[in-house]
């Protein structure tokens, strides 16, 4: 039982970790290599406000989600834009400035332990036997209505739809008069967005660390390929699975090796179905 | 511009053709033969006698070891990328291996080092290669995202199982007879490595590997086996990564998770971008020039890792050319100031 339980808050977790690199990724093509680094910066900035500035906790939350996606629009529009389309220069460009955020912020003293967000809720309940806390049920909650609430926005909303055009063609949604750079930067925001918001749900549950910023974008990255890159559906499947196999292997194998997971799900799956779960239509400009 | 050199403009002419080009004519004459054998002596003679020339500084002598093996791994990284289209973001996997494999085997078998750095560099080539061999068919993004996590995930997995000496590493190892040779087997290494690689990809192969690259379903389409060349590519430039690994390892006297590190991933991306993608020679300038930086950033930690990202950011995003590129441009043209 509590295989299925801790499973599904795994689950939760990746999927949350992995929903803004897809984002991006599905509409503008760009593999944000800075997605984990932005996670860490939005804790952060998050815990200074709260304990340096001393605001209120909604406030501080506010403010560094509204930061980090203000630095993710940024990141495209003042550097990425200039390199669009060379994908080397791309991953490498943007790993950069993950680099760069991660150790300059390791370098200004972000060490473990210290930093800790508070839980959102204290205590913890039973489910058939098994104590869980409210956080973690917390995450499971708040994981489903960001995907819904993303899937809401993408798909009913005049920005999300022009965002839905400019991923299946971007020279189409040209003619029809969707600026395909501001586009581009709205896609960065609101996925530098979701990793802040992922990051501002997790991070209470371990300590604000450099490394946190490295898993995240491991997982994120595990999570697309399995799922497929760019594909909503897979991601979220691929989270299960994933998720699923690490606690089971934490239960009859050991806690060590859980990180060995991700990278085994990504070895089968290329062996085994190259493009992903559900990443059929790019096949041959994948792989060959 | 045009108002400050009123009345004069500068005239840019390029070098003949046929002097620039590999044919007879370049031995037409001394000048001709200077100037193309020039920038090469120059290179070569500079990195020789680069430890007599920092004879008396043991510190600067080691930070020459270090240069020599970051531009072994920035020259496969080079060829990888620009030659055969793979971009590695996990040059550390490279380090990595070749360091623990001739560790074992001079810990363990009692391999002397003369013979455990060849092995370690063959072995740890073939076991990178085969590593990295179910992700072959990927290309571009999904190789690099692939590539990069291979180093992050050898460290946590040698912690998790503890086998090769766990968190501590195998210590022991034999290490060079003195410093000389030291330096001088890396240096030699270094030279051989860059100009059989510039013969390598002008050869039938380079061709392959440049088609590889550039369109693989025609190549596919020719017959010939795309995964193969790839290996072939991945081998040749983790070959050279885990030769500078082994030689690392015995330059310590230790191999440890630490060679995995983060810093044998950047630095020779930043080193390739700077000195120039594609021209093999840029990698091993940028290495020169940034190595020393970082060295003299040593005091300040991990920023020196954020101080790399940066200067990366700024090439690639403002001077995507590299040093190399530039220099080789205005190397090949005369200009002058001519009167209007």
């Amino acid at each position: 039982m509590d295989i299925i339980i801790y499973g599904i808050i795994n689950s939760a977790t990746l999927a949350l970790m992995a929903l803004g690199f897809t984002l991006v990724y599905g509409v503008s093509r760009l593999p944000n290599f800075a997605h984990g680094a932005l996670y860490v910066l939005a804790g952060y900035i998050c815990w200074i406000l709260l304990h340096k500035v001393g605001l209120p906790y909604v406030l501080a939350a506010a403010l560094s989600l509204a930061f980090v996606a203000a630095v993710g629009g940024a990141m495209y529009s003042f550097i990425l834009v200039r390199i669009r389309g060379m994908s080397i220069s791309e991953i490498i460009a943007s790993y950069a400035i993950g680099l760069a955020i991660l150790e300059g912020l390791r370098w200004g003293g972000l060490k473990g332990g210290t930093f800790t967000l508070d839980y959102f809720v204290e205590g913890s309940v039973d489910i058939a036997g098994v104590s869980v806390d409210y956080q973690r049920i917390l995450v499971v909650i708040l994981g489903t209505l960001l995907v819904g609430l993303l899937y809401f926005f993408v798909n009913r909303t005049r920005l999300g739809l022009a965002l839905k055009g400019m991923a299946q063609d971007e020279r189409a949604a040209l003619t029809l008069g969707i600026d395909s750079d501001r586009m581009a930067v709205a896609s960065m925001a609101l996925g530098s967005l979701s990793a802040a918001v992922a990051a501002l749900i997790l991070l209470p549950l371990g300590s604000i660390v450099v490394e946190a910023g490295y898993h995240v974008l491991i997982m994120a990255v595990a999570v697309c390929i399995v799922g497929g890159l760019g594909s909503w559906t897979g991601a979220i499947l691929a989270a299960f699975v994933i998720g699923f196999a690490q606690i089971l292997t934490t239960a009859y194998l050991g806690a060590h090796f859980s990180v060995v997971v991700a990278l085994m799900a990504i070895i089968l799956t290329l062996i085994l179905r190259p493009s992903g779960l559900f990443g059929k239509q790019k096949e041959l400009e994948e792989r060959v | 511009m045009a108002k400050q050199h009123e009345g004069r403009r500068r005239e840019r002419l390029d070098r003949g053709i046929k002097v620039r080009s590999d044919g007879v004519y370049a031995v037409s004459s001394w000048r001709e033969m200077m100037f193309l054998v020039g920038p090469r002596l120059l290179l070569i003679v500079g990195l020789l006698a680069m430890p007599l020339i920092l004879g008396g500084v043991p510190y600067w002598q080691k930070v020459l070891t270090i240069i020599c093996i970051y531009a072994l791994l920035a020259i496969g990284f080079d060829f990888l990328a620009h030659y055969v289209g793979l971009v590695s973001l996990g040059g550390a996997l490279y380090i990595g291996v070749g360091a623990y494999v001739s560790a074992l085997l001079n810990t363990e078998f009692g391999v002397p080092i003369w013979a455990s750095i060849p092995m370690a560099t063959v072995l740890g080539g073939g076991i990178c290669t085969l590593l990295l061999w179910p992700c072959l068919p990927l290309r571009g993004v999904y190789f690099a995202i692939v590539s990069l996590m291979f180093p992050l995930l050898a460290a946590r997995f040698i912690e998790a199982l503890d086998i090769f000496g766990g968190t501590d590493g195998i210590m022991g190892l034999d290490g060079f007879p003195n410093k000389w040779s030291e330096m001088y087997v890396l240096i030699i290494c270094l030279l051989l490595a860059l100009f059989g690689l510039r013969r390598l990809v002008n050869e039938d192969m380079g061709l392959v590997f440049r088609g590889v690259k550039d369109n693989d379903q025609a190549v596919k389409a020719s017959g010939i086996n795309i995964t193969y060349y790839k290996a072939v590519g991945v081998f040749l430039a983790s070959s050279l990564g885990c030769l500078g690994g082994a030689a690392l390892a015995h330059i310590y006297m230790w191999a440890g998770i630490s060679q995995f590190a983060l810093d044998f991933s950047i630095i020779p991306i930043a080193a390739t971008v700077v000195g120039g993608g594609g021209t093999l020679a840029g990698p091993v300038i940028g290495c020169l020039i940034l190595v020393p930086v970082s060295e003299l950033l040593r005091d300040f930690g991990t920023l020196r890792i954020a101080v790399y990202a940066l200067i990366l950011m700024a090439f690639i995003v403002f001077k995507s050319e590299g040093l190399m590129s530039y220099g080789a441009r205005k190397y090949n043209q005369f200009e002058h100031w001519v009167e209007i």
